[in-house]
Formats: C-alpha cells, structure tokens, sequence
C-alpha cells in the first residue's frame, strides 16, 4: 500500500500550497516545532533522568506523574500540530524521505516504549514511588532517551537533499524512500 | 582592521572551510546543538515554570535548581562550542545577519541573568515564591526564548 496518491493530492490543495509558499507562516510554524522541543523532550528528558535515579531522587514518581506529566502531554500535542503542519505544507518529499521514515518509525516505537512502561511496570509504582527505579523501568528510559535523540537528528536531516528521489541513489535508498520512476 | 575584515578572516580560515566544504559536518554540529537545546530548554523551564506555579509546586525552588544547574550548564557549553563550529562555517552570514546579532546579544544578556541574578535568587527561594523571584522566571524565559528564536531565523534569513 502506497501513500504517495494521497501525499499528492495533499499537495495540490490550496493549503498546503500556501503553507509551503508563505514567506513567514512555514518558517513561524517551523520555529514553534523546534522551540516546543524545550517543553516537550526537555520535560521528557528529565523524566527519563529521575527514572534512572540521575536528577531529583527526592521527589516521587508519582508526584513526576501528576505534575510534569501534564506538560509533556502539552508540548507533545504543540509538537503533533506543528509537525502534522510541517508534513502538509511539504507531503511528497516528507513521504519519500528516508529521514521522515525513520522518523516515524522512532516515533512508534517511543510511543510503545512509554506505553508498555505505563501498562508493565508502572503499575507497581506504589513500591518504588520514592526510591530507586527497577530494572525495567531504567531500562525504558533508557531506551526514550535513545529514541527521542534519534527522532530530533532524522527531524533536522529531513531538510537536507542528499537521498532525496530526483537525485541518483543507491538501490536500498531508492527502496527504503519509495521513489518511482517518475521521480 | 574593521570587524568585516576579521569575519572574512574566519571564514577563510581551515576549520570554517572544513566544515563548509564537508557534505555532513554542518548538519552534524547542528543536530547535536539541538539536542542540547532540548535538554537547556528541560533545564531552565522546569524552574521557571515551577516558579510561576506550574510543575513541581511542591518542592522548594533551590533544590530544583540545585538539581538541575549541572545539566543546564553542560548543555548551555555544548550549545556554545557546536554554535561556534555553526558560525565558523558562515561567519559573512552572520556578519549580515540582524537574527545572529540579535542572539548574540541577547545570548549574552541571558548567560550573564542566569548565573548572577537568578542563580542568586532562586538558590535564596524555597516554596514561598515573591514577586522578584517570578519576575525573574519570567525575564529568564524570555530571553532564552529569544535566543532560541533568533538562533533559527539565522537559517532562513540571507
């Protein structure tokens, strides 16, 4: 199954033609996504941080929980509507770019990440609330850290053309970008 | 020697035209000067934010500072050195750049805030937070906010 019939009639709507021409919307819309990084990885960051027992060990996970919880969840919901943006103005060379693919799959897999974290263990957070975090837990932060560093690098290189589909490439880019004969 | 001379100079110079003339060297630097933004940004808002109310109201002011002051400063030198590994790459630009010009002043501005007066302030707040204390939060925020974008108006200006 192939997006592309659909990334190019996302492309051919007057919004997102707009969007992608403005002189000061897309570079405003691109300034919120990087900036809103602040408030979400770096609320993220120090979750991960007291999961593995590095920053503020005196303050319960519980109180993490009720309190910075809410402000990733704020920064995640400014970052989706300024990436889903970003995508919209530009859909085809998003679609077709490695970078954006591995991207998205870094985003699933951080997404399963958190929620295997919150329905495993999490669940017993009764027992570690104030202390050191268990294995398992260490070891999804671990992994989110991982994760969101790498979803931050493939964002950034989106916007460099060196696999892009209208230039020559290697056949595994050429697959793993979904490029077509016509370009 | 005027000041255009000596950014001419730089931009000459072997670093700049190694990482001009490298295909991957300036997304690199670039990348990792994004990641250390994200962990200044976690850094300073979650004191700022927690002492306009928001976040961990319930710990005193210093000890999140306490906390978190190491992380801010290792990601604030990151973002200084790949910063200046950015600049050395394109230093005419910058010299034309009013967004480069406006960062490094407000850069300055912040860098100086953040380890005079409001590393003296908050290290003095516990719970109960004055009006100086927010005032602080507030003056904070929005200097590195205007460094931060400045710093990506730099990439789409010139």
């Amino acid at each position: 199954m192939s997006l592309l019939p659909f990334c190019e009639w996302l492309a051919g709507t007057s919004g997102s033609i707009a969007l992608h021409e403005s002189l000061y919307m897309y570079p405003l819309v691109e300034s919120s996504h990087v900036l809103t990084l602040c408030l979400f990885v770096g609320m993220s960051v120090i979750w991960d941080l007291r999961l593995l027992g590095i920053v503020l060990p005196n303050v319960a996970m519980s109180d993490m929980s009720r309190r910075i919880w809410p402000l990733m969840l704020i920064g995640f919901i400014l970052m989706s509507i300024s990436g889903v943006l970003l995508f919209y103005a530009i859909p085809v060379r998003s679609y077709q770019s490695i970078w954006f693919r591995a991207k998205v799959i870094m985003l699933v897999a951080a997404g399963l990440n958190a929620w295997t974290f919150h329905r495993t263990v999490y669940r017993t957070v009764d027992t570690w609330d104030t202390g050191r975090p268990p294995r398992r837990a260490r070891r999804a932060a671990i992994a989110s850290l991982a994760l969101w560093a790498g979803i931050i690098v493939a964002g950034r290189m989106i916007a460099y053309n060196w696999f892009d589909c209208d230039l020559p490439q290697r056949p595994f880019i050429t697959w793993a970008a979904g490029c077509t004969e016509k370009g | 020697m005027a000041a255009l001379d000596v950014f001419q100079a730089i931009e000459a110079s072997g670093v700049s035209t190694a990482i001009r003339e490298s295909p991957w060297a300036f997304a690199v630097i670039e990348s990792i000067h994004l990641l250390a933004l994200s962990l200044m940004g976690g850094a300073v808002l979650l004191v700022d934010l927690r002492i306009l109310g928001i976040g961990l109201t319930a710990r005193p002011v210093r000890e999140l500072a306490g906390e978190t002051e190491r992380w801010m400063t290792t990601a604030l030198v990151v973002l200084i050195v790949t910063g200046i590994g950015l600049f050395l790459s394109e230093a005419v630009k910058c010299f034309y750049s009013t967004p480069f010009w406006v960062k490094m002043t407000t850069l300055s501005l912040a860098t100086i805030f953040t380890y005079t007066l409001r590393r003296g302030v908050v290290r003095k707040t516990g719970t109960d937070v004055g009006t100086t204390t927010r005032l602080v939060a507030v003056v904070s925020m929005a200097l590195w906010f205007t460094v931060g974008a400045a710093g990506r108006w730099i990439g789409f200006s010139g």
